[in-house]
């Protein structure tokens, strides 16, 4: 899997097939997003229906300074470099993780997932009624950030970028996942009433687990503002939320490889079932519902039951 | 009697129309083994969680160890001393027992704001993880899941986990329900040897196991202490004999 995500694209646009490269970008960018909502979905149990908002917020802190520095005014913000961009965009969703975390995480269950999403919405309605940022119609974002040694026009740099990147977030979600603070997590999804009972407060580690989720997300956010170089309020509305949500339940949440998986199964349906019908969204909440009901653990669960079932059998 | 660990006054709780728990006085003397007995409904179970604050009294307060302590959230409770088992077993499923444990052990060590380190690998958790298990006779169950063991088993484990987060008064609720008669043995053992370093409030079904591990018993009957005593006080007590004993010998 980390091999093919490698090779493949590499040979792909050598051999010229940029479209292709295209598309592998825009996965590894949907896998991070995915492996960020991961840490609350599937460690926390918590089922945030408004990650989109990071992504946004994250391309948007790309788009606006890129904005002012071509057609001037907010000096503050108004620049090309990166790191300016980068900053923004996980100061900015950790804010907006914070201040939707703490009230969000008072409640649990659909409530939970209510309100999310209407947070999400209403990030969705504030770039809607922003007209300097083009509203509805979205932003286009003249020049790629910019950064020392890497040149994100080209798009090789920048796959290798978004490559690079997911290794380092699945790699530092696997250790989170057993780490004193990744147990506590789970524990608190498993038995909340328990970890109550033997001392711990939940809701500091949520918090904190919710923040990280979403500056994860913004991360996202920012190579995919890169990588389309067009923004659109429509990138945080709550379906994207749901494809996300889609990509870590179907993949398997709570599974390490879960969210790069289901990113992928995402990007295979998206491109089949679009061949085929307008109306591809509907098979693919048939496929979830099937998910939730029948594989526990997602595809990614389904096959490691089997592989090891298999060798049970072969002992 | 010295001044008490644990001391309940004037408790109240209802629920919707139903008063469980009816202006009760408890007291509990340090080191005692104190047991708390009573007929289905009377109310124990919602005093235990009142005590381990997972559900907040109506009215009247809870001092433990000199501190008014009503009000505070339940993991304020446990962070105090006081560890409770529940009496519909209550762990963690999808982890093994030694997880179960560890994670226990991990929660009264300080803050979990640790991303990095292995904690399934750490001794500092894993080493007393381990004791506790065997304490409790379980430590060749260690790596099975919570939810593959016996449910006597699991009661165990319920016991393990309170003591893992190394409390000053354990609050027991009915630790022997559903168990064989060879497993309630072993544990009234467990509990036997536990009297020298902590003090129980043990709920219990299985008089047996009260008498024979009890120094004093309080009797609740519709929400309300009817009485508290010693062993002998309460078997030739009228009230508890009509209430509650004579009950249980027909
Ligand atoms: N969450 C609740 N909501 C409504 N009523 C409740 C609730 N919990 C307990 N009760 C009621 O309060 C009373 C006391 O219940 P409790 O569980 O404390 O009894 P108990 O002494 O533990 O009984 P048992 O021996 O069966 O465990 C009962 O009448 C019960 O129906
Ligand atoms: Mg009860």
């Amino acid at each position: 899997m980390v091999l093919l995500l490698a090779v493949v694209p590499y040979v792909l646009y050598v051999t010229g097939n940029t479209f292709w490269l295209d598309i592998f970008t825009r996965l590894v960018i949907l896998a991070i997003a995915a492996c960020g909502l991961n840490l609350i979905l599937g460690l926390g149990g918590l089922v945030s229906f408004g990650h989109a908002a990071y992504i946004g917020i994250g391309a948007y802190a790309v788009g606006i300074p890129v904005y002012h520095e071509t057609y001037g005014g907010m000096d503050a913000i108004a620049s090309y470099n990166g790191f300016v961009h980068l900053g923004l965009a996980l100061l900015c969703c950790a804010i907006f993780a914070f201040i939707t975390g703490v009230i969000s995480l008072r409640t649990r269950g659909v409530n939970f997932i209510m309100i999310t999403m209407a947070f999400g919405q209403m990030m969705f309605y504030a770039i809607v009624s922003i007209e300097t940022y083009g509203g509805d119609d979205g932003l286009t974002i003249d020049l790629r950030s910019e950064l020392p040694f890497i040149n994100l026009d080209s798009p090789l740099s920048l796959y290798g970028l978004c490559y690079i990147s997911l290794l380092v977030v699945v790699f530092l979600t696997y250790r989170i996942r057993n780490s004193r603070f990744g147990i506590t997590l789970q524990g608190a999804k498993s038995n909340e009433e328990r970890m109550n009972a033997i001392g711990v407060n939940c809701y500091k580690y949520q918090l904190t687990a919710f923040v990280m989720s979403g500056v994860i997300c913004g991360y996202a956010g920012f190579l995919l503002g890169n990588f389309t170089t067009f923004i659109s309020p429509e990138m945080m509305d709550w379906t994207r939320s749901g494809e996300i949500m889609f990509m870590v339940i179907l993949g398997g949440a709570a599974m390490l490889w879960g969210p790069v998986i289901g990113a992928v199964l995402f990007i295979v349906l998206e491109f089949v079932l679009s061949e085929y019908t307008v109306y591809w969204h509907l098979p693919f909440g048939l496929m979830l519902i099937f998910a939730v009901l029948f594989l526990r653990d997602g595809v990614t669960g389904a096959i490691h039951g089997l592989s090891s079932s298999g060798a049970r059998h072969q002992s | 009697m010295s001044t008490p660990i644990l001391e309940v006054r004037n408790l109240c709780k209802s629920f919707g129309g139903v008063v469980a728990i009816d202006n009760v006085n408890i007291q509990v003397a340090e080191g005692e083994i104190h047991a708390l007995i009573g007929p289905n409904g009377a109310g124990k179970t919602t005093l235990i969680s009142q005590l381990s604050g997972l559900l907040q009294p109506d009215s009247g307060n809870i001092i433990f160890q000199g501190k008014d302590i009503t009000g505070l959230p339940p993991y304020q409770f446990s962070l105090a001393g006081l560890a409770r088992s529940f009496q519909i077993t209550s762990v963690f499923q999808e982890l093994t027992l030694a997880d179960n444990v560890a994670l226990a052990v991990q929660a009264h060590a300080g803050h979990a704001f640790r991303f990095w380190r292995n904690a399934k690998k750490d001794p500092a958790l894993r080493e007393p993880a381990m004791a506790y298990l065997k304490q409790v006779g379980l430590e060749e169950r260690a790596g099975w899941l919570a939810s593959e063991v016996s449910h006597g088993e699991r009661r165990q484990l319920e016991i393990a986990m309170a003591l893992a987060t190394d409390p000053v008064l354990l609050l027991l609720d009915e630790p022997m329900a559903g168990m064989g008669r060879e497993e309630s043995a072993e544990l009234i053992g467990i509990l036997k040897n536990l009297r020298t370093e902590k003090t129980l409030l043990l709920v219990e079904h299985d008089m047996d196991a009260v008498f024979a591990l009890a120094d004093r018993i309080s009797v609740l009957v519709y929400g309300q202490v009817i009485a508290s005593g010693t062993a002998d006080e309460i078997r030739n007590n009228s009230k508890v004999r009509s209430a509650y004993l004579g009950e249980d010998e027909s």
